[in-house]
């Protein structure tokens, strides 16, 4: 999902938590909430958190560094994510995402020295049937080859 | 004039290309001073001709593909015309991948609507709600318990009896819990119906409703499918407003409702019991069972939780009864199983069959061998937990107790297809990585077990003491598969020893007698 760019503000992440606060089960949706509007979710709101549903910081601490998806500081301006798992790996993924690596200048999981773009793997995005596959700021791309990716990089560094 | 014309709106159609293709059609039509009715479908499933682009005609629909954007004023010419045209497939029923497969579960997708819930009534929709009504709750249990459905997400636990356990346990509030968090590469069954069908979803999880007491529904989908996210959210609503949803179901005295929740990329929160404490707002680790969460589920009340394809199946077996889906299958795999054909494969995609067919007949005959035309040397069925199988196992039928004699499993149904370039130890390798990645770290063997498992494979790829550290290997898969809380640990295994098993010179390691045989 594309995520957003805003700079972190106090009193909008307090509104996107009590705008959770009437669902059951609400720290999921409310950190989705945040790293949405935010891109990232700041070490800030951590206590604000804890306060609203009445838990330990430790707790939200915990749940924030259990999930891949949620961001301690902000990606790149464009996150490249690159399938990693069987179905690509046996359509040629691998090599690929090398190359992704090498032109970047970065090892996957990182950002580009220049903050254009995030390299991060992924487990499936469900297209194994015209694999490999990528997602270029929430954009699919299925039938990956060098000249694609290549297209998707050239893209991601602008 | 005005033409109607299909083009899916399906997330790996788009992601080859169907939204530009879509588009396209539009300017040549306008150019053609051509009205056009476009329906954004999900996909039939035959992925090697996405984006395929069908045209209703008084004979039926008749179907064009793949189709790239430049085609789009050669292709509208072919269709005003009735002519010939290189990419036309011909009546879309009557291509053969098609025609042989019986579709129950994915009756609908790729056909109706997938925003529209009065399409789906017009295709037969809502029709297994109306016999549950009728049935009444304990009929409408027994009725899935005498389909023989077990659980499509892999496990392959009878759903009936999951079912009757809430129906019976007691309690002022019970969940429907829909597993969409479809996590096994080569798998994207799931997805096809909540982007193509949601409404056959929604009318299982209110079915399940409805037969056991529960009134609240939640459908954890992955964050990694946001077309999917979308498209069952705006089926909700639709639901709710044709009152398919709400507090007097179709009418009834029956109340039903329920929300999407987006996981946050942990594997693990496809085991059960990590899911529902993810949705709780936790840490997605594994409980240990019991209690079940039939008895203490969501929030410690009873609660089913059930996949995508088992709560999708629940439609038709109300329907048509539970004789009429038991009558496909075999031994005591009953019904169809929706199988995905993915990886380096000439014809991927999904494939809908009764239990029983060969993982020959579907990776050669049906799948067409290799994408890239070298000969298939290994296929890996259910996922990052799942078996390698060889050619020499070809003969395994399609069928849960038939795999697990094999030490293997069908899982969630994804076949990935690797030719003959696959390195088997790079892939044990990978299955233990991948553990560890994503283990929840709640129960030693996976958590400690998984990173020493990497290092054990890189010992034995490098020639360091090798004879020594394939039995230390073995033993090591042995206690994580015996010693570990759920199926992550428990099977990394199956993928770790098939690979050992049946293909020991990637190790390094002499011929050795295959256990199957």
């Amino acid at each position: 999902m594309t995520q957003g760019q805003a700079p972190w503000n106090k009193d909008v992440a307090l509104e996107r938590i009590w705008d959770c606060l009437n669902r059951e089960g609400p720290l999921l949706p409310i950190l989705h909430a945040l790293q949405e509007e935010f891109g990232y979710i700041d070490e800030a709101a951590e206590p604000l958190i804890a306060e609203a549903l009445n838990i330990t910081r430790a707790e939200v601490h915990g749940v924030i560094t259990f999930y891949h998806d949620f961001r301690r500081a902000p990606a790149g301006r464009h996150v490249l994510k690159l399938c990693r798992a069987e179905a690509c790996q046996a359509a040629g993924g691998d090599p690929l995402a090398a190359h992704a690596a090498a032109r970047l200048g970065v090892v996957m999981g990182t950002t580009a020295r220049d903050g254009s773009v995030t390299l991060e793997p992924v487990y499936c995005l469900g297209l194994c049937a015209t694999a490999p596959s990528a997602m270029l700021d929430g954009r699919l791309v299925g039938r990956l080859d060098k000249g694609r990716l290549d297209a998707l990089l050239t893209e991601a560094q602008q | 004039m005005t033409l109607r014309i299909y083009i899916p709106v399906d997330a790996a159609a788009l992601a080859v290309g169907a939204e530009e293709v879509a588009s396209a059609l539009h300017a040549a039509a306008a150019r053609h001073n051509v009205t056009v009715d476009l329906v954004r479908n999900g996909s039939r499933g035959l992925y090697w001709l996405e984006p395929m682009v069908e045209v209703a005609t008084p004979v039926g629909r008749v179907a064009y593909g793949p189709v790239a954007p430049s085609d789009s004023e050669g292709l509208l010419a072919a269709i005003l015309a009735d002519g010939a045209h290189a990419l036309r497939l011909g009546p879309t029923e009557d291509i053969p991948w098609l025609k042989r497969q019986t579709r129950l579960t994915f009756a609908r997708c790729g056909i109706v609507d997938p925003r529209s819930f009065e399409d789906y009534r017009a295709h037969g929709g809502c029709k297994g709600l109306e016999r549950a009504l009728s049935l009444g709750a304990e009929a409408s249990v027994e009725e899935v318990v005498q389909s023989g459905l077990r659980g499509r997400g892999g496990a392959g636990f009878p759903t009936g009896i999951k079912w009757r356990t809430v129906a019976q346990t007691q309690s002022t509030q019970k969940y429907i819990v829909c597993n969409a968090d479809e996590g096994d590469s080569g798998t994207f069954a799931d997805r096809m119906i909540m982007e193509g069908d949601p409404f056959v979803l929604i009318e299982g999880m209110a079915i399940a409703g409805i037969a056991t007491g529960a009134t609240k529904g939640y459908v954890y989908i992955r964050s990694e499918y946001p077309h999917a996210v979308a498209a069952m959210e705006a089926a909700i609503a639709a639901a709710r407003r044709g009152g398919l949803l709400g507090n007097r179901i179709a009418g009834s005295s029956f109340a039903f409702d329920m929300e999407v929740r987006v996981g946050a990329g942990a594997y693990v929160c496809g085991e059960e019991t990590s899911l529902l404490d993810s949705l709780e707002g936790k840490r997605g680790q594994v409980r240990a069972k019991p209690p079940l969460p039939a008895h203490k589920g969501l929030f410690g009340r009873p609660t089913v939780i059930n996949n995508v394809l088992s709560l999708a199946s629940v439609p038709i077996i109300l329907d048509k009864g539970a004789a009429f889906y038991r009558d496909f299958g075999t031994g005591r795999s009953r019904g169809t199983m929706p199988i995905q054909l993915a990886g380096n494969v000439k014809h991927g995609g999904l494939y809908e069959t009764a239990f029983g067919i060969t993982l020959g007949e579907l990776v050669d005959d049906i799948g067409g061998g290799t994408r890239s035309g070298r000969p298939v040397r290994a296929v890996q069925v259910g996922g990052p937990l799942g078996a390698y199988f060889p050619r020499a196992l070809f003969d395994t039928p399609f069928d849960y107790e038939a795999f697990a004699a094999r030490d293997g499993l069908i899982g969630h149904g994804g076949i990935v297809v690797f030719d003959d370039t696959v390195d088997m130890a790079k892939q044990a390798r990978f299955a233990m990585e991948f553990c560890a990645i994503e283990s929840c770290g709640k129960c030693t063997p996976c958590r400690i077990g998984a990173a020493r498992g990497v290092e054990v494979v890189d010992r034995i790829i490098k020639n360091d003491h090798r004879a020594a550290n394939i039995a230390v290997l073995e033993d090591l898969c042995n206690t994580m598969k015996f010693g570990s809380l759920c199926a992550l640990g428990g099977f990394t295994p199956y993928p770790v020893m098939s690979a050992l098993n049946h293909f020991p010179e990637d190790f390094g390691a002499p011929p050795r007698l295959q256990a199957a045989e």
